[in-house]
């Protein structure tokens, strides 16, 4: 099975508090860029759908990772190369020049070309928190898409049955690949995936896998193309401006209580909730 | 500005409630709306907005619409938009409208702008305004194409209130298939059964953090019952198996806005805050002065939890 990841990185989401605007523009400098956490969450399934968990420095399949940017994201990629994909692709362009709707449709060309099996995707980029690169790609490819995979299922690489993550419980899909498929946290529990390769008992480790030094050496040397953006979306209008950006209004400083029944007087009389 | 279409959802027959605050959307930009209610049983259960002042209801009464499988709904939402000439489209920001309405946009060659706080209509031209960040800043925006998709977040937009009336209702036959459509199956929905109300709806949560271990039920079940409130939890009290994932309260869970939250051995990461910071009254209780969620709560309780629940509760039955 071959699977296309694509990558974003973002202002590290532990410091997003500190996330400044200035007349009306974000300011991002000083902030240490990570790659978004929803997106190593897809490289780590990826990786899952495509071994077998016993042994998984066996690659029993493709998976090329793909992000958007200038030279300097090729850190986000290097370090996917790095847990275990195969190949990676950047295309050439500037934060700018970019919104949801132009990554989706440069994407498609680029499934065009690549013919994954699979395309899979963090379900929202934890800076713009928009949540719509899989549906829009799965529409322009014509393809039916699971969102919020909390599980996936193999059927033999034909299919997937994934268990999605919906507001008061969840729903299960069955989709016929190709397929685009979005994932959420919890798709990194140790038996959230299972591939055709891997035992049904097997568990893996919660969360994601590390790099070890040897295969960050290594990842060095693994094939890292460029593609320009204008070779893959001739039309190149944003859908969306922004216009300005602000911080929220701050909340106004609360007081500490100092016992239960002070608080249970306050919410009566002062807050008047209960 | 001519014309907005609420996207309603449904749920066993029924019109979900998220879906008046789409219609707040609507009411607020001023323009005239229609609401259509995709899905088996809407031609019934269209009767349930005919009170909310829209010009009329459209019902695409069909079994192939059932489970709101972004697949199937997606075309008919299109259709109908292109067909009416409407100009927004607007759906709730649950995970109905963040799955669909994409794969609508893209469809209708729309600009997108997902999950929104506010809007104003300035001369027609609309602005939207959106949490960014994690809520830690706010974007401002307008989209460059004729037709717009928008979902609003249900915790800022609240749910409009019926004012009478009797819009008509129509029914609408559904689009021509989609061939991916026919490569998805829903096989099963599996509905955390409670008898609280839906976190999205409540008045009070009371919301727990992974402090509380395995008592994570037995200390804030009795709490909640007694407050009519709906449970919530954090992120790490779900991770540890605590409590279930659809009761996840933050950034990538729901977000919430009740008059009173109750945040209880939470110790208030910056994804927690981005989940519940719009609440009304917020209360902490955590035995670590220091913990971030202290420094948004506007009633802090330093004190151990496991004794201090109790007390809470048998405080309130007073």
């Amino acid at each position: 099975m071959k699977i296309l990841v694509p990558l974003k990185r973002v202002a590290d989401p532990d410091n997003a508090n500190k996330v400044k605007v200035n007349a009306g523009k974000l300011e991002t400098t000083g902030l240490e860029w990570k790659p978004n956490p929803f997106d190593e969450y897809a490289v780590e399934t990826a990786l899952r759908l495509t071994e077998n968990g016993a042994n998984p420095k066996a690659r029993l399949g493709e998976v090329v990772v793909v992000t958007f940017g200038g030279k300097d994201t090729e850190t986000t990629l290097r370090s996917a190369l790095a847990t275990g994909a195969d190949r990676a692709i950047r295309v050439d362009g500037a934060d700018d020049q970019l919104d949801g709707d132009i990554v989706a449709r440069a994407l498609k060309a680029l499934v065009d070309k690549e013919k994954p099996d699979v395309v899979l995707c963090g379900k929202q980029a934890v800076d713009g928190d928009s949540n719509q690169v899989a549906q829009l790609l799965a529409e322009y490819l014509g393809w039916p898409q699971a969102t919020f995979a909390g599980t996936i299922k193999s059927e033999d690489d034909k299919a997937l049955v994934v268990g999605r993550e919906v507001d008061g419980g969840s729903i299960h899909l069955r989709v016929t690949l190709p397929a685009v498929v979005s994932v959420d946290l919890r798709i990194v529990a140790p038996k959230s995936v299972k591939s055709k390769h891997t035992a049904d008992s097997h568990a893996y480790p919660e969360g994601v896998r590390f790099a070890a030094l040897m295969a960050i050496m290594a990842a060095k040397k693994k094939p890292l193309g460029e593609v320009k953006l204008a070779d893959l979306t001739s039309d190149t209008a944003l859908k969306i401006t922004y216009t300005s950006f602000e911080l929220p209004p701050a909340r106004k400083a609360g007081i500490k209580v100092k016992s239960v029944p002070e608080l249970v007087e306050k919410l009566k009389s002062e807050a008047k909730v209960l | 500005m001519a014309n907005t279409l609420v996207i309603a959802e449904m749920h066993e027959g029924k019109v979900r409630k998220s879906t008046q605050s789409a219609i707040n959307f609507a009411r607020q930009i001023g323009a005239p709306f229609s609401i259509l209610v995709p899905g088996p049983g809407s031609k019934a259960a269209a009767a349930e907005v005919t009170g909310f002042g829209a010009q009329k209801i459209l019902a695409a009464d069909d079994a192939y619409l059932a489970n709101g499988v972004a697949e199937c709904v997606a075309p008919t939402i299109a259709e109908v938009a292109k067909n009416g000439g409407y100009d927004v489209v607007v759906v709730t920001a649950s995970s109905f409208g963040k799955d669909v309405a994409p794969r609508v946009a893209a469809k209708l060659g729309a600009g997108y702008v997902p999950d929104i706080s506010g809007v104003k209509n300035e001369g027609g031209k609309l602005s939207f305004r959106r949490p960014v960040f994690a809520g830690n800043a706010y974007g401002n925006c307008h989209v460059n194409t004729p037709v717009q998709v928008v979902s609003v977040r249900q915790s800022e937009f609240s749910a409009a209130e019926p004012t009478g009336g009797a819009s008509p209702i129509e029914s609408v036959p559904i689009a021509a298939k989609d061939p991916a459509a026919e490569r998805v199956s829903f096989l099963s929905m599996e509905a955390a059964k409670s008898e609280r109300p839906d976190l999205g709806e409540a008045r009070v949560i009371v919301s727990g953090g992974r402090a509380l271990k395995e008592q994570f039920s037995t200390l804030l079940d009795p709490l909640a019952n007694l407050l009519g409130a709906a449970v919530g939890a954090s992120r790490a009290a779900c991770d540890a198996g605590y409590a279930t994932p659809e009761l996840q309260v933050g950034q990538t869970g729901r977000v919430v806005a009740p008059q009173l939250y109750i945040a209880i051995g939470i110790s208030g990461a910056i994804q927690h805050l981005a989940g519940m910071k719009s609440s009304k009254v917020i209360v902490a209780i955590n035995k670590d002065p220091d913990a971030p969620i202290f420094q948004v709560a506007d009633y802090g309780l330093v004190a151990d939890l496991f004794t201090a629940v109790p007390e809470l509760t048998a405080e309130l039955k007073k």
